[in-house]
């Protein structure tokens, strides 16, 4: 028996010293000048408009992820084309690339100098990197796998029966979808959302190579993170650090709530 | 199948294309100068340091939280999957607060090597526990009760019962830990100091080529990075199905 408490020790210790005890003194560092300092600096403009632009971000790569991430959950399971083993190969692609490189690759893509396209977008008077479009088309790059892997195991789950069921009543292909398939798999889509929410809030890399990291124009929350870091002010990067940490608690609560239905489907 | 080309197919395509745009002599200059090679050595060898720890680690933490019991478990099994929710520049400056300058306990580990390994290890604590959590689960007990009433002792039994069923979860979570490890840019940037030589990773130093505009050097090695993490996953990928095989 004393093995087993051993075993619990050291684990719980491994956990305390990596996880819990850093993570703990962030929130210590962030009120060390009193709770009215981290407020204040996490209400100055460029810290609002920091995190006003994660939320854009959010609100972009979210939906257009998870749309595809359905469909092409949907192509990969229940249809039959050649590429299918390809395609389910591939969307897995952005979790083997650093983020660094999805940063590069955007740049290589639509800068104006260096890309490919980019010429072409800034004769319409669209500028993509340097700005809003190429840090959302970057963060869409790095969280786009997570709605497809929560869902393609459900769909394998719930089998084709109620779908051929509702086509037999005649039900229409979108029909089946909206009343039979969704409601399916909506935990799935659920967990996979929360997932790329997460995955949205706290991209770094990409962001910090697409932005070109303009304070209080092309400034995310994580990237003001840094910056007020570098700059020295540590109560400003500690506070908007525990506002990114209570964001990532709630997506772990949400984690926590979704998994149990997910299983019951 | 177009979202995907365009979102992310295109884009690493013309990585590839880049780094060979001055032909392949540049390519393998570029991959070749001591401070690439110094950071591509130092990113593969704190992976490696960094996985294996965590195959232990990891194995060991998903042991305690399905054979243990002890109040407070659920929070502590919600908490492993913290590293994957918390942005990656908060988690750096999270091992900063506590092993840096400032730190309260008097353990200063930023700007060395072991800081890299530090902010590794965090970012990829979730892979193998959460790889062999739900074997662990499954796990029939009756065979290592038949084992124990044969007279094996506890580590024979491990030795010879557990592991074995386990070795394809914490291969392939292994696996998962070592491709994200080589990739890994955000928890380094502030702990480690990037010094060039002794603490700069690889993804760093694609950062750093970027920013004094040398693209192409830049996507040399990113092609290199990619690589790899591509047989990585494929090798990891075979070793575990052989692994499961084995047991069968």
């Amino acid at each position: 028996m004393r093995s087993k408490y051993a075993l619990r020790f050291l684990a719980l210790g491994y956990l305390a010293l990596l996880l819990g005890i850093p993570v703990a003194l962030v929130f210590v560092n962030a009120f060390q000048d009193g709770v009215g300092a981290a407020w204040a600096a996490v209400t100055t403009p460029e810290a609002q408009h920091a995190f006003y632009l994660t939320l854009v971000m959010v609100a972009v790569a979210v939906p257009l992820n998870t749309i595809f991430g359905v469909l092409c959950a949907l192509a990969v399971v229940r249809q039959r084309f050649r590429g299918r083993a390809l395609l389910n190969a591939l969307v897995d692609l952005p979790f083997a690339v650093s983020p660094v490189v999805v940063g590069l690759a955007m740049l290589l893509v639509y800068g104006r100098r260096d890309g490919w396209v980019g010429d072409w977008f800034a004769d319409q008077g669209i500028q993509i990197i340097f700005s809003t479009p190429g840090m959302i088309l970057a963060t869409m790059f790095v969280s786009l796998p997570f709605v497809v892997r929560e869902v393609i195991p459900v769909l394998r789950e719930i089998g084709t029966e109620q779908e051929q069921a509702a086509a037999t009543l005649g039900a229409g292909s979108l029909q089946t979808f909206f009343r039979v398939t969704l409601p399916a798999i909506r935990w799935g889509v659920a967990y996979g959302v929360v997932l790329t929410t997460a995955r949205a809030l706290g991209e770094f890399g990409a962001v910090s190579i697409v932005s070109g990291k303009l304070s209080g124009q092309t400034e995310t929350a994580t990237l003001f993170v840094e910056n007020r870091f570098q700059r020295f002010d540590e109560t400003g990067a500690y506070a908007a650090s525990v506002v990114l940490a209570l964001l990532a608690l709630v997506t772990l609560l949400a984690m926590n709530l979704i998994k149990p239905k997910e299983a019951q489907g | 199948m177009s979202y995907l080309s365009i979102v992310a197919l295109i884009p690493l395509a013309a990585v590839v294309v880049k780094s060979l745009d001055n032909g392949a002599d540049s390519f393998w200059n570029a991959i070749s100068s001591p401070q690439a090679v110094a950071a591509l050595k130092l990113t593969l060898i704190a992976s490696v340091v960094v996985v294996v720890i965590n195959a232990i680690a990891g194995t060991l933490v998903a042991w305690v939280l399905v054979r243990d019991d002890f109040p407070g478990k659920g929070i502590v099994n919600s908490l492993i999957d913290l590293p994957f929710a918390l942005p990656t520049i908060v988690a750096g400056l999270t091992l900063l607060a506590f092993y840096g300058p400032d730190s309260p306990v008097g353990v200063n580990v930023a700007y060395t090597r072991v800081s890299v390994a530090m902010a590794l290890l965090f970012v990829t604590l979730p892979f193998v526990v959460r790889a062999v959590q739900p074997v662990l689960l499954e796990l029939d007990r009756e065979m290592e009760q038949a084992a124990e009433s044969l007279g094996a002792s506890r580590i024979t039994v491990f030795r010879r019962i557990i592991l074995p069923n386990l070795a394809p979860a914490i291969i392939a979570g292994a696996g998962l830990a070592f491709a994200r490890a080589i990739g890994e840019f955000g928890s380094l940037v502030l702990i480690t100091g990037n010094l060039p030589f002794k603490t700069e990773a690889a993804s760093y130093f694609i950062f750093s080529r970027v920013e004094s505009d040398d693209p192409a050097g830049a996507a040399a090695v990113s092609v290199v990075l990619l690589v790899v993490a591509l047989v990585v996953l494929l090798a990891f990928g075979w070793l575990s199905k052989k692994a499961l095989r084995h047991e069968e």
